[in-house]
């Protein structure tokens, strides 16, 4: 009984952490049909800026709720002005712009704090689950990713900007016949989708520890959820986070954690080849 | 035969002259790093050729060149001795590179996903490479090492004699007749009807499609012989480090030769080669020095070439020259008109 | 009975929606047929059902070209048997010249040897001889049709499919078109699809209409133009 809980905890957790470390790569790709290679670095400033934060004793959860993704933000903004703009409807050169800001990014992150590992205490402690130690940490993301999936599939039906998000995802014909700049919205797009990276990275920062390299993990496997995903932002991103997350942990469990990374990569192309436009492009087509 | 301008054609005087500089190379200099740029080189080549006038982009070549490098390894040490392991080097990425690509382009896969599935191969085979640590994963007699990779296998040595180690200069010599068999025949290829079809489906699939090629099979065939070649290159490169680890299936690997595809110029052959050979050179040197970071150099340059000049260096170079020649020409033919007129020539500005 | 396209019970959905509702139609040899009908009708959808264009099986009925079963064939085993086809949106090569984009289709039946000689004489026919050097991709939309239509032809296909030939094209180019159409129609069958009335009765062949995915009605061009039904399909649509 006990151990059925820590598999589902631990299913649920993983969901989360795929969910939470795609979402902002979810939102340029479903809006903009921009792949960010630099997500995981995003993601990885995200997390610097909390440690940064915390060492010079500001509130840990204000670092990675509020100043990670503000500071993110404005980095994602100044790179879709100086970079990505120029690169519209050029899915290729996109993505190796960015793989080339990714790499810069990294330098820049090792020069500033140097090549090797740093960590920030988790602020939630652990506790127990029958016999089983469980971290408290790991419900805290959990309930951070839900908070963050339900505001924005609210922002998204509910609001005027989700609107206009939502028409943005048809093209930008949709969004210049609304009366807005298709080109200002992308700006704002790139920019939330930076802040949402920014945000996984600063609440990741004390479970998964600091090093320059780490952004390369985040972005493999966000880059695969998104793209198995499809271009829906929210049913895509669940749908895939959900199935990988999933099968990834019960192999784990069941056999050993490598085999359990390999068995989502594999189960990623399966459903590549048999869905070639992701899962919603298939099953879902309101775009949300 | 009307030449195509869309393949570019043999300059057979440029290759003659850099086979003679390579073939001289070592009187002036030690062949161990040339060794590695021109395996570098071949490995971009791979990708150039599928990439630039296929249409084809592997966002994990790496995974053939690593196949390549591993095959070597185990086949040599369960073998003893290195031919028939430098003909499965090619064979077995040709081989896996078919299956996987037949599943891809039957099943109408491009684009995007093409890229996501084969970079998800390479990522699988460098996860489970690195965790085959122990004595319960080998093949035959080769313990695969996991993390560590695979150490101390006999390299390559004169067929038949495996007393005979051809390791050191004749490995550069190798490695230099296959850039530049592997050239060759690429050339030939696209001189050849199959290469214009290539071509044709960069162009417009569904329109070579409708002309009745067969182009799942077309793309089929030109990903399996790109992997022969990057398999080719791996087992060079085994050769040459005394050593495979998990690092040649790396994303940092894969990401590596699309760069140097990138910025040495995507639609010719001698771009990626070019682009392979300075690239890896560059880094070579700036990673004497710790003053700058490599990642950082290598990003800012990736982000300008692609910004300023997306269709590569080599391509923009022969614009340069291009442009160069034909004002030349211009004023050659001015200077010939005022002369047939009797004008005076005038001082040019 | 020499039929040289025949389905039967031609079927095919999209989802919830049938956009080919059980079709049975055939064309003669050396026949010129235009398939008209206001958009949505299903003329598109049927066309690509006849040239592989969709994976079909058993179920959706058969479609015999010369008497072969062609359900299932992809697109380049249709093309093989000796169909033409060209598709609604112009399709060629932009990178590649006009004469690459012919060489190539031309190479397929003419041979390395003979794919020159071709290129000159569809080049000639079709006035682009002038083009030959040019990227397909700077020509206008007018020329790349007929460039289009050159690299079908070069073929020497004994049934061709033509979808929408005349869109873009200026008043001369249309009445070369119709010529060419003419010409080809000598020695093959050819399929014409199209929403312009006009070009329709400039054409002057037998006519048979499309509407709501199943065949309203077929006769010579003259009758079936002015017939009120065909007059209220379109004109009902365009109401709504």
């Amino acid at each position: 009984m006990d151990y059925a809980g820590v598999v589902t905890l631990e299913i649920l957790y993983m969901i989360a952490f795929l969910a939470l470390t795609s979402a902002g790569l979810a939102i340029v790709f479903g809006m903009m049909r921009v792949i960010n290679l630099a997500h995981g670095e995003f993601v990885l400033l995200g997390g610097y800026a909390t440690l940064k934060c915390s060492q010079l004793g500001i509130n840990v959860y204000v670092a990675m709720l509020v100043i990670a993704p503000l500071l993110v933000g404005i980095v994602g903004l100044i790179v879709e002005r100086l970079i990505i703009r120029f690169l519209y409807g050029r899915m290729i050169d996109t993505m190796l712009a960015t793989w080339g800001l990714s790499l810069t990014l990294i330098g820049l992150v090792t020069l500033y704090f140097g090549p090797s590992a740093m960590s920030i205490p988790a602020p939630i402690p652990g506790y127990q689950l029958g016999t089983y130690q469980m971290g408290g940490y790991n419900l805290f993301i959990i309930l951070i990713t839900t908070a963050l999936f339900v505001a924005m599939w609210g922002v998204l039906r509910f609001t005027r900007a989700g609107l206009i998000a939502r028409g943005a995802m048809q093209g930008p014909d949709v969004v210049a016949a609304l009366g807005y700049n298709p080109r200002t919205v992308y700006m704002v797009t790139f920019t939330v989708g930076a802040a949402l990276s920014g945000l996984a990275g600063g609440v990741l920062a004390p479970l998964t520890g600091l090093l320059p390299s780490s952004g390369g993990a985040y972005i493999a496997k966000a880059f695969i959820t998104v793209i198995t995903g499809g271009a829906a932002v929210i049913s895509g991103t669940l749908s895939s986070s959900i199935i990988f997350g999933t099968i990834n942990q019960l192999v784990s469990f069941a056999a050993h954690p490598v085999i359990g990374e390999i068995a989502m990569l594999a189960l990623a192309i399966i459903l590549l080849r048999l869905m070639p436009r992701g899962i919603t492009g298939r099953f879902f087509r309101d775009g949300t | 035969m009307i030449a195509w301008q869309s393949v570019g054609h043999m300059r057979w005087g440029w290759f003659l002259l850099s086979a003679a500089v390579l073939i001289l190379l070592p009187l002036v200099t030690d062949t161990h790093t040339p060794t590695l740029l021109l395996i570098y080189a071949l490995f971009a080549l791979s990708l150039g050729m599928m990439w630039g006038y296929a249409g084809l982009l592997s966002f994990g070549h790496s995974a053939y060149f690593g196949l390549g490098a591993y095959t070597y390894a185990i086949a040599v040490i369960n073998i003893g001795e290195s031919t028939g392991p430098l003909l499965l080097s090619m064979a077995v990425p040709a081989v896996v590179a078919a299956v996987i690509g037949a599943m891809m382009f039957y099943g109408r896969i491009s684009d995007v996903y093409m890229g996501v599935i084969t970079l998800v191969v390479t990522l699988i085979l460098f996860k489970f490479m690195s965790a085959t640590a122990g004595d319960a994963y080998a093949i035959g007699a080769a313990r695969l090492g996991g993390f560590n990779g695979i150490p101390g296998f006999l390299t390559l040595n004169v067929p038949g004699y495996p007393e005979l180690s051809l390791f050191g200069l004749p490995t550069y010599y190798i490695s230099v007749a296959a850039l530049l068999l592997c050239y060759l025949l690429c050339r030939y290829i696209l001189a050849r009807s199959f290469g214009r079809v290539m071509v044709g489906i960069r162009e417009n699939e569904a329109r070579c499609e409708l002309l009745g090629y067969n182009v799942p099979a077309c793309k089929t065939a030109i990903f399996t012989l790109s992997a022969a070649m990057a398999g080719l290159a791996g087992c060079l490169y085994a050769n040459m480090a005394e050593i495979v680890t998990p690092a040649v299936f790396s994303l940092k690997q894969a990401a590596e030769v699309l760069i140097w595809v990138i910025v040495g110029g995507l639609g010719t052959l001698i771009g990626p080669i070019l682009g392979a050979m300075v690239l890896s050179y560059v880094k070579f040197l700036l990673g004497e020095q710790t003053l700058i970071d490599n990642s950082l150099i290598l990003g800012v340059l990736l982000i300008v070439v692609v910004l300023g000049i997306p269709s590569g260096v080599v391509p923009a170079l022969i614009r340069v020259w291009n442009r160069y020649l034909r004002r030349k020409r211009k004023r050659e033919a001015q200077g010939a008109a005022r002369r047939r007129l009797g004008i005076p020539s005038q001082e040019h500005p | 009975m020499n039929s040289v396209v025949e389905t039967h019970e031609l079927t095919m959905r999209f989802g919830g929606v049938v956009a080919v509702n059980t079709v049975n139609f055939s064309l003669q040899e050396r026949e010129l047929r235009c398939l008209i009908g206001p958009n949505g009708a299903g003329k598109s959808t049927f066309f690509k059902c006849l040239t592989g264009q969709y994976r079909l099986s058993h179920e959706n009925g058969r479609v015999l070209i010369r008497g072969t079963d062609v359900i299932g064939w992809s697109t380049h085993e249709v093309v093989r048997l000796g169909v033409g086809v060209k598709t609604q949106v112009p399709s060629v090569m932009n990178g590649l010249t006009v004469q690459e984009n012919l060489w190539l289709s031309a190479r397929r039946i003419h041979g390395w040897t003979g794919a020159d000689g071709a290129v000159d004489e569809i080049a000639g026919e079709l006035r682009l001889t002038d083009v030959l050097r040019r990227l397909a991709g700077e020509l206008s939309h007018g020329q790349r049709q007929m460039v289009e239509i050159g690299v079908v032809l070069i073929q020497r296909p004994w049934l061709v499919l033509l979808d929408e030939p005349a869109a873009g094209m200026t008043g001369n180019e249309v009445e070369r078109l119709i010529a060419v159409i003419r010409r080809i129609n000598e020695s093959a069958s050819v399929i014409v699809v199209d929403h312009d009335m006009e070009f329709v009765r400039m054409l002057g062949s037998t006519v048979t209409v499309f509407h709501q995915g199943a065949i309203l009605i077929e006769g010579p061009a003259v009758t079936v133009l002015d017939d009120p039904r065909v007059r209220e399909v379109y004109i009902g649509n365009r109401a709504r």
